[in-house]
């Protein structure tokens, strides 16, 4: 019979389930205050607790430090391979290394707000080197050759210039979905990419608030990325895939 | 300041000899163009305020209108002016009703001499409630100028919410902080306009607002009243609203801006020509308001390498104090802006690191410089981080640096808890007070490794400035000199809002300033 895979936090001692925390209560630093961050830190499933350290951090708020004991802990065996995670994607750091190992060289990505849709805000925060909430655009990332082309630019254009400058994936942003204008505009892009022979050539993904991964691929392209997604989400997605087709 | 480092005094005034010349084409260019924010920004300092019901502040829908009939040339002072005395109402009656719907070109033309002497009205009690501003400053710094520690320390505060921002930031000022930036919601620097009002709601920040600061403003001046200590507020001019923000900060008694000639261009894919004429004004007004202005260096070096691409942020630096200068600003104004952000992995990499902080200090003896925490190499391991905090803490104050940026524990995972405020705070006032002493003991090591340090980045400097120079600004950028990047001139973001300036432009803020400038 296999040895049990029952895990408890280590501090010095095989199932000792010893467990450092910090946190702050909104409260003044006293006798009072200390008692109930012990009681809180018992109440979270810890079945002793010392609160080591207790700092006025300002009037009404302090800060605990606290070493306490559980006894809980987690069945390792009842944990499923998890293929989710497989799939998630790559820090900054990561997918460069990544396309410096695996591609050996930068990969070129073309992004617009194609037809009559003026709003880049989505597109700029996937390809500027700001990027959006400290996560930066593929300008940033040093294997990848970012071309952003802006608003209102026309499927026929941004063909072409993907076409010139080489591109290895083509984003396409959407952001107005009235009388579904983005859906039209998007199927006329695969329709030229197809009429021109040209589908297979690029890795091509849609993006924008109303965009899902389903109706992007409904729509004959390889991706979708709508709200939440950052540059490291779609540069994951272009990286692996060029290795998969690679090796098809 | 006696050199620790010893650079040649002819390469310094060599590289400023530089700046000047990149800076020059650009200065020609940006005195024959405005910008709509350049107006609306007149427009604000001349009174205009309030929004429409859909949120339009009052100043765009008159500078749309100016620019929509090709008017706005001439600059939109006088059609503001004009219409405040055609139709004899309050300003504030005005600007109602351009919120209602009011063109002010409707306003047919009025005697030039009583526009002028109505605008000198207006004009002058901005600079009245500006010099107000400044005196109050300056009382209050001498009032509290003995516990004032150097350098300041500077931390951020970003909920998204700015009565909760307040919170955090009367508790930093508690704890020490000398000086309070609200980080502002993401993508602010892309609004064509300015969000007005108090804000409850942000993401990774709260909105600059008028409102806003002036609510911040009030809370800090009570903290540092508690604390005995003037606490400096600081926000973000960066973006397409570069004029405004200045004009903003300037009647809410800002302390410190974020301006940098740049960092527009490169970090946020705003059109060149756009940026360099807003920097200018906004500059101008930043000067008006005796605000420190601090610079982004830190951006170049969050992706090229801090060893590689050191010489960057010098150059940038460089470039920086001359658009300074030329828009009035005083080297005590100009806050340039470095980082400690080397490879934590590289052995012997503190040397070089302090090396560089000194060459800052020795090269821009004058000015309040703002050294950055790492950000780079930091992770989700807090304890790592803050170990580097530490090493930062350490090279700031032996270095004498002005500004210091504390670096938070937590930099790789979230915005600050209030904890990880105090805990960077507390390592910032124990390592800078227990090497207390130290900037004024050491002397380094002739011909060392810290001084060959400096001397490279110093050549390599002005080797990329000659560069520079020789191609001119606009092209270099196009070029991709900088930051990696290459923007192309009539790309990106707010080209359409810049227009040449008619022969007959008249700016009374303008006029106001440079008048005061001696100019």
């Amino acid at each position: 019979m296999e040895a049990s895979m029952f895990v408890r936090p280590y501090g010095d001692t095989q199932d000792d389930g010893a467990v450092q925390l910090s946190f702050t209560l909104p409260v003044d630093d006293d006798a009072r205050s200390r008692e109930a961050a012990r009681r809180l830190v018992l109440g979270l499933g810890f079945e002793t607790c010392e609160i080591a350290h207790a700092e006025k951090l300002a009037a009404g708020f302090t800060m605990f430090i606290a070493y306490a004991r559980t006894r809980h802990g987690v069945e390792l065996d009842e944990i499923p391979v998890d293929e989710g995670a497989a799939e998630k994607a790559m820090g900054y750091h990561e997918v460069n290394e990544f396309v410096g190992r695996e591609i050996g060289r930068p990969v070129v990505v073309v992004g617009a707000c194609t037809g009559f849709d003026a709003h880049t805000v989505g597109i700029d925060a996937i390809m500027t080197m700001k990027g959006y909430n400290h996560h930066f655009g593929l300008e940033r990332y040093p294997m990848f050759e970012a071309h952003n082309l802006g608003a209102q630019v026309p499927n026929e254009r941004l063909l072409e210039y993907a076409v010139r400058v080489e591109a290895d994936a083509i984003l396409a942003s959407q952001v107005v979905t009235q009388k579904s204008s983005h859906v039209k505009t998007l199927t006329e892009l695969v329709e030229l990419l197809e009429a021109e022979g040209l589908r297979e050539r690029f890795i091509l993904i849609a993006g924008g608030p109303r965009i899902g991964h389903k109706l992007a691929l409904e729509l004959g392209y390889d991706a979708g990325f709508g709200k939440g997604t950052y540059a490291e989400d779609v540069a994951t997605f272009i990286a692996r895939r060029m290795v998969e087709r690679r090796s098809a | 300041m006696r050199s620790k480092l010893r650079l040649p005094a002819g390469k310094i005034a060599e590289a400023r000899e530089l700046a000047g010349a990149i800076a020059s084409p650009v200065h020609s260019y940006i005195e024959a163009h405005t910008t709509v924010t350049v107006e609306r920004a007149t427009l604000r300092a001349l009174g205009a305020d309030g929004v429409d019901s859909l949120g339009v502040p009052v100043p765009n829908l008159a500078v749309a209108s100016l620019a929509a009939s090709g008017e706005l040339g001439g600059g939109a002072a006088g059609r503001y002016v004009s219409a405040l005395l055609t139709r004899d109402l309050a300003q504030d009656e005005l600007d109602q009703a351009i919120a209602g719907g009011l063109d002010i070109l409707d306003a047919p033309e009025v005697d030039p001499a009583a526009v002028e002497a109505k605008a000198r009205e207006l004009v002058e009690e901005f600079g009245r409630r500006v010099a107000g501003n400044v005196a109050q400053r300056n009382a209050r710094l001498a009032e509290f100028g003995e516990s004032e520690r150097s350098p300041i320390l500077y931390v951020i505060v970003a909920t998204g919410n700015i009565y909760e921002d307040v919170k955090q930031a009367v508790a930093a000022a508690e704890q020490g902080a000398g000086a309070v930036a609200v980080i502002r919601s993401t993508a602010q620097s892309l609004l064509d306009y300015v969000p007005h009002g108090a804000t409850t709601e942000g993401f990774g920040g709260t909105y600059a607002t008028q409102e806003n600061f002036r609510i911040m403003r009030e809370a800090l001046d009570a903290a540092g009243e508690n604390a005995g200590r003037y606490v400096r507020l600081v926000n973000y001019c960066s973006g397409l609203c570069m004029p405004e923000i200045a004009v903003m900060g300037a009647l809410e008694r800002l302390d410190m801006m974020l301006n940098d000639s740049m960092y527009g261009v490169l970090f946020r894919d705003i059109n060149m020509y756009r940026t360099f004429v807003d920097q200018h004004f906004s500059r101008m007004i930043n000067a008006l308001g005796d605000i420190v202005i601090n610079t982004g260096e830190d951006n170049y070096l969050t992706t090229s390498d801090a060893y590689e691409k050191a010489y960057t942020v010098l150059a940038s630096q460089f470039i920086n104090e001359r658009f300074a200068m030329d828009a009035g600003l005083a080297p005590r104004l100009i806050g340039l802006g470095h980082a400690f952000e080397m490879d934590p992995e590289m052995k012997g990499g503190f040397l070089l690191e302090l090396a560089q902080a000194q060459m800052a200090r020795e090269i821009f003896p004058d000015c309040p410089l703002k050294y950055m925490p790492p950000t780079r190499f930091v992770t989700g391991d807090i304890f790592k981080a803050y170990t580097m905090n530490a090493m930062f803490n350490f090279a700031s104050m032996a270095t004498g640096q002005s500004i210091h940026l504390l670096g938070m524990l937590t930099e790789g995972i979230h915005t600050p808890f209030m904890q990880d405020r105090y805990l960077a705070l507390e390592s910032a006032r124990y390592v800078m007070d227990n090497i207390e002493g130290f900037y004024e003991e050491i002397e380094f090591r002739e011909d060392g490794v810290m001084a060959r340090r400096a001397a490279q980045v110093l050549d390599q400097a002005i080797d990329f400035m000659r560069t520079v120079a020789a191609e001119g600004l606009f092209d270099a950028i196009e070029n991709g000199r900088f930051a990696e990047v290459s923007r192309s001139k009539e790309g990106g973001k707010g080209y359409e809002g810049v227009v040449e300036k008619a022969p007959d432009y008249w700016n009374p803020v303008q006029d106001l300033i440079e008048r005061g400038l001696g100019r």
